[in-house]
């Protein structure tokens, strides 16, 4: 089934997209034709078991990856096209990213590790939205610190506040509370959330946890490199209850 | 165990590579420099065998001087053609033949100039006829006075066939020979080991080469039938009492053989020298690849330890990685060294004038010290960090993702105390010593110092590097090197220590030499007043000659105030070797020279003060002066006069100049009258030289200049001899840089993924290696010019009055090191930007 988006503008988009790895006998498809929508001012949480094709989804919609066949937008650009250099420039300038971890470089600061993609293209960041993101993400106080001298939520914050300050059309967030325990996990992911109704932000976050994926306004569920359902509004509780229902057999058949 | 340490082996080719190359490198200059010392010494025993294959004995007078290899070329007595009629008459002489050989018979070739020489002497001789070694290529001997035969090197040197008109320097003025024969040696050799041969008839032989009728250099003597030459020599000489040397063929082969590797002795040490910085260089340089590699392998051998392996297993692995890269790498390095040695030989020979060079040997010192130093060094270049490492608590090292760079303490308070030592020993051979024991008070202090700044790198690297990094800092790639680069400052510092070595060596080295340069020529143009100059390139060991009777034309042409001729010979006074001059007229001498003294008897020399102060003479004082040739004589000193004014420290009358070694004059000084143009002069000076077309006529800066080129060439060679040095240092950059990338492998996932370009990451790892490579550099050119002078200041008392620090040549040292670093970033750059974001990100 392909997850459209519920009308309104649309930041991130798949049409059709397959990815394999390998040949022959050690051939994976890891995304089997996906199409999907991500609405702008979003947050969409895409969930399914291990193995599924949830990170490289997102990275084929990331321009991390190129995608065999079928096509990605982000914005009304196509980016399954572009060149090295284009990608690059898109990462930089229209795409956030958190990651799992490893999002800071241990040589810089935390206020330069927020600035780093602005500095990469040359640009500055507009002092009031910094005053906001900064307040936002609670790290007034920690700006100078190094990454080693920070805790693991408070890394991950910053992360989130370097995807946030250059006010990407999307940010891609993979398992970014994955590494963390529930009340760090919990900051951020409030965090995130009231970025996207505050500021309109669009998120696409993969996680296997139910109660980050409550989080958002929408949760798409992959498998087996599909998509086979999704959920608006989700609670905890619902988004518990299609992961129960996906996992039985019956429904591995009807896909 | 031993499998998980043979597959994390092959699975870090890279690192092995990288790893390993340092280990061949360092070897690869250890084996080479031994290899070429051992050919070189093989080749040398074979040519004096070969020289001496056909003398059973051979007779000559004991030389008037004894010279050793470093002086020159050995003068020997003349020996009366009677003595040759002495031998014959004796039992168990078969025959005997009067020899003519010397060096000094230079061939003008066809294009009018001299065949020089680096090295094999320019033999004249006696043609006696070809023995069993000889070979006759074309044409005969020499039978008329004008008519010569050549060995087949100097006829292809200077182009000439048989028939050909062949003009010859002696120790007479150019002389015009018919070619009528060209001789080669068995084996289809032209020569032996390159020496050109030049044979006259004998008379002709001894009156150009030796200066007198009827006398010989040596008496060749072949034993009758059933005669040893060891029994002959015995027999003979008692028979021809003290004056003679008598030795047999092995005897002189093996005396020449030996003399020969003692003046390559300290061709031996300085190639042994430069292995020596080259695998001081390479021990760095092998230090630091295992030090990161192990460093990061932190991780996996913690996860080892975790799952059950004892430390000792740890440890025995990584052992047992160093051995297999050691062992490998020094086989490969080995083999490299041998075909550096050969090549380097090939190139010695080759410039030696076509030397035989005898087969490549592999000596048994070479094999034991390539294995020492590469297994032994990779082994403890490994096992330290390994033990560091398997020292840090499992848990702990899994969790730490970047390797943290321990404190400097330890190091810091070394280096410190090590160059507080090495400053107080220069402090005091400097200001407070005298004599001998400030030269080693001087160098030693230098070479403690070096060790003391070099242990200070990691503390000195860490302002320094910031510092030059804000160069860069003005780009967001350019602070992202600058900070990098500043990272490990420990490893930052033993790759930049490594360039530090050799340009601190080359820097030392140029100011050394560039202010001996202004030294010489400051003290040159205060105290020569000759404006036109006549002299040659010393192109062997043989100064260049011009005809003297050029001294009194030049002083016939109209505006010439005063021309004189400067003869040179090493003499004996009271046993001891001593350097004297000589000239036709001293107070034209000093006319030309600027200044006035008296003409000098017959019997009489002048001798500058100091040299009087040292031996202790006074004007009057009786000297005995035995020249090269000829009879001692006992001189009166006439006149001492102040040092400087005259050229040369003892000088003798023009009568002393017939029993010289060379009798013609090696340079020339013309002063001219007041008001008189160099210009109006010099075209006719030069035309009076024409014919010695080993010297020319120039002006007093053209002169000066080139007296002072030999300081640049001496520099020259060193730059080469070093570069080699800070090629293997060069290579360290790479290697770290390489593994830095490596490591960083994650960091430059996260990189490319928010942004950062390819050219702007390639940019990113350049500034790095230009901020270490530059630093490296200024390390080593602040270090070389304080060695430089404090060895320049050491040497005031042997002329070095100036000292110059050459800003150009260190400026350029720096600018090659920024280069050094473009390049040396390619490789480990290119790799960085060529990296998959996602296997990047995905890369533990
Ligand atoms: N570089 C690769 N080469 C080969 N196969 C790959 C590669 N990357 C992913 N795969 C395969 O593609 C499939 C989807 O992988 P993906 O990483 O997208 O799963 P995921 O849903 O993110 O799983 P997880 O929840 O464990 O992160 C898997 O079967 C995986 O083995
Ligand atoms: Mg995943």
């Amino acid at each position: 089934m392909a997850a459209t988006n519920a009308g309104g503008p649309v930041a991130a988009r798949a049409e059709e997209i397959w990815k394999v790895y390998g040949s022959g006998e050690a051939q994976v498809v890891a995304l089997r034709g996906v199409s999907a929508e991500f609405g702008r001012g979003r947050f969409t949480a895409i969930m399914g078991p291990s193995g599924s094709g949830k990170s490289t989804l997102m990275h084929c919609l990331a321009g991390l990856d190129t995608v065999d066949k079928g096509t990605v937008h982000i914005g009304g650009t196509e980016i399954s096209t572009l060149g090295d250099k284009a990608l690059t420039r898109l990462r930089r300038d229209r795409i956030g990213f958190i990651f799992q971890q490893f999002n800071l470089l241990p040589t810089l600061s935390a206020a330069e590790n927020i600035t780093l993609p602005l500095d990469i293209a040359g640009r500055k960041a507009d002092p009031q939205w910094w005053d906001t993101v900064i307040g936002t993400v609670g790290l007034k106080d920690r700006l100078r610190h190094r990454p080693s001298q920070l805790s693991g939520g408070q890394q991950q914050r910053v992360a989130c506040a370097r995807a946030l300050m250059g006010r990407p059309d999307v940010i891609f967030a993979d398992e970014p509370t994955g590494n963390l325990d529930s009340r760090s996990g919990g900051e951020v992911l409030s965090f995130l959330r009231q970025s996207v109704r505050e500021h309109g932000q669009t998120i696409v976050m993969v996680t296997h946890d139910p109660v980050a994926a409550s989080y958002a306004d929408r949760v798409v569920f992959l498998a087996d490199g599909s998509i086979v359902d999704e959920l608006a509004n989700p609670t905890a509780e619902t988004v518990l209850d299609t992961m129960k229902r996906l996992d039985t057999p019956s429904d591995s058949v009807m896909l | 165990m031993f499998r998980a340490t043979l597959k994390s082996l092959l699975a870090r080719k890279l690192r092995l590579v990288l790893s390993g190359l340092a280990v061949i490198l360092g070897v690869m200059f250890v084996s080479g420099a031994l290899v070429l010392t051992d050919t070189l010494n093989r080749t040398f025993d074979s040519i004096f065998s070969d020289v001496y294959a056909a003398t059973d004995v051979s007779v000559t007078a004991k030389p008037k001087v004894e010279v050793s290899e470093m002086d020159g070329e050995e003068v020997s007595a003349p020996l009366p053609a009677s003595a040759v009629e002495t031998i014959k008459t004796q039992a168990g002489v078969r025959s005997a033949t009067g020899r003519v050989d010397a060096d000094g018979a230079r061939v003008i070739a066809t294009d009018g100039k001299v065949l020089t020489s680096f090295g094999p002497p320019r033999i004249g001789s006696n043609w006696t006829g070809t023995d069993e070694m000889m070979e006759i290529r074309s044409g005969r001997g020499p039978e008329a006075p004008d008519e010569i035969a050549l060995n087949a090197t100097t006829a292809k040197l200077a182009g000439y066939a048989v028939g050909d008109r062949v003009p010859v320097l002696t120790q007479q003025p150019k002389r015009e020979f018919t070619l009528v024969g060209i001789w080669g040696y068995t084996g289809g050799r032209d020569s032996i080991s390159g020496v050109q041969e030049v044979a006259f008839t004998t008379p002709v032989a001894q009156e150009l080469m030796l200066g007198e009728k009827d006398v010989f250099t040596s008496v060749t003597v072949a034993a009758a039938d059933g005669v040893t030459p060891d029994q002959l020599r015995d027999r003979l000489a008692p028979v021809l009492g003290a004056g003679y040397e008598v030795k047999t063929g092995a005897q002189l082969s093996a005396e020449d053989s030996a003399s020969l590797k003692e003046g390559m002795g300290f061709f031996n040490q300085i190639l042994l020298g430069f292995a020596g910085v080259a695998l001081f260089v390479g021990i760095f340089l092998i230090l630091n690849t295992f030090s990161i590699v192990v460093a990061q392998r932190t991780r996996e051998l913690a996860l080892l330890r975790a799952i059950g392996a004892s430390r000792r297993q740890v440890i025995n692995s990584v052992l047992v990685e160093a051995v297999v890269v050691g062992m490998i790498a020094s086989v490969l390095g080995l083999l490299a060294g041998i075909g550096a040695g050969a090549g380097l030989g090939a190139l010695f020979s080759g410039m030696s004038g076509g030397m035989d060079l005898a087969p490549i040997g592999v000596p048994l010192s070479a094999v034991i010290s390539s294995f020492t130093v590469g297994i032994l060094v990779t082994v403890v270049a490994a096992v330290m960090p390994a033990l560091r490492a398997s020292r840090i608590a499992p848990v702990a090292a899994m969790q730490d993702v970047a390797t943290p760079d321990r404190p400097l303490t330890k190091l810091t308070v070394a280096g410190t105390v090590v160059t507080a030592a090495g400053a107080a020993a220069l402090g005091t051979g400097l200001f407070v010593a005298s004599g001998d024991s400030a030269l080693y008070l001087i160098l030693g202090g230098v070479l403690v110092t070096f060790i003391g700044v070099a242990l200070l790198t990691p503390l000195i690297s860490r302002p320094v590097v910031s510092l030059l990094g804000r160069l860069f800092a003005w780009s967001v790639p350019g602070r992202l090197g600058r900070l990098n680069s500043g990272r490990n400052p420990r490893r930052t510092a033993i790759t930049a220590a490594a360039l530090m070595v050799g340009i601190a060596l080359v820097t030392g080295v140029t100011v050394v030499m560039d202010s001996a340069k202004s030294s010489l020529k400051a003290e040159a143009a205060r105290i020569l007043k000759a404006q036109i100059m006549i002299s040659g390139d010393q192109g062997g060991p043989r100064p260049p000659t011009y005809d003297p009777a050029v001294v009194d034309r030049a002083e016939a042409i109209p505006g010439v105030r005063a021309a004189a001729g400067l003869y040179n010979d090493l003499v004996a006074i009271g046993g001891e070797r001593s350097y004297i001059a000589a000239t036709e007229d001293l107070s034209r001498l000093a006319e030309a020279y600027g200044t006035t003294a008296a003409k000098l008897g017959a019997d009489q020399i002048a001798v500058s003060a100091p040299e009087a102060a040292e031996r202790n003479w006074q004007a009057g004082s009786q000297v005995s002066i035995q020249t090269s040739r000829g009879e001692a004589h006992t001189y009166t000193v006439s006149q001492v006069f102040t040092e400087d004014t005259l050229p040369g420290s003892i000088i003798l009358p023009a009568e002393a100049i017939k029993g010289f070694g060379i009798t013609q004059p090696v340079l020339g000084f013309i002063r001219l009258d007041d008001g008189v143009a160099v210009s109006a002069v010099l075209p006719q000076v030069k035309a009076l030289v024409a014919d010695s077309p080993e010297v020319s006529a120039t002006d007093q800066q053209t002169f000066v200049d080139s007296q002072a080129a030999i300081f640049d060439q001496i520099i020259t060679m060193i730059q080469i001899l070093l570069g080699l040095a800070i090629l293997i240092a060069v290579l360290g950059v790479i290697n770290t840089l390489a593994l830095s990338v490596l490591e960083r492998t994650r960091e430059l996932g996260l990189l490319r993924a928010v942004g950062l370009g390819r050219a702007q990451t390639m940019r990113m790892i350049t500034v790095e290696a230009v901020v270490i490579a530059v630093f490296g550099a200024l390390l080593g050119v602040a270090v070389g010019a304080g060695m430089g002078s404090a060895v320049a200041r050491a040497l005031k008392d042997d002329g070095i009055t100036q000292i110059v620090l050459p800003w150009d040549r260190m400026g350029t040292y720096l600018a090659l090191a920024a280069l050094v670093g473009v390049i040396a970033a390619v490789l480990p750059a290119i790799r960085a930007a060529r990296l998959n974001v996602l296997n990047a990100i995905a890369h533990d």
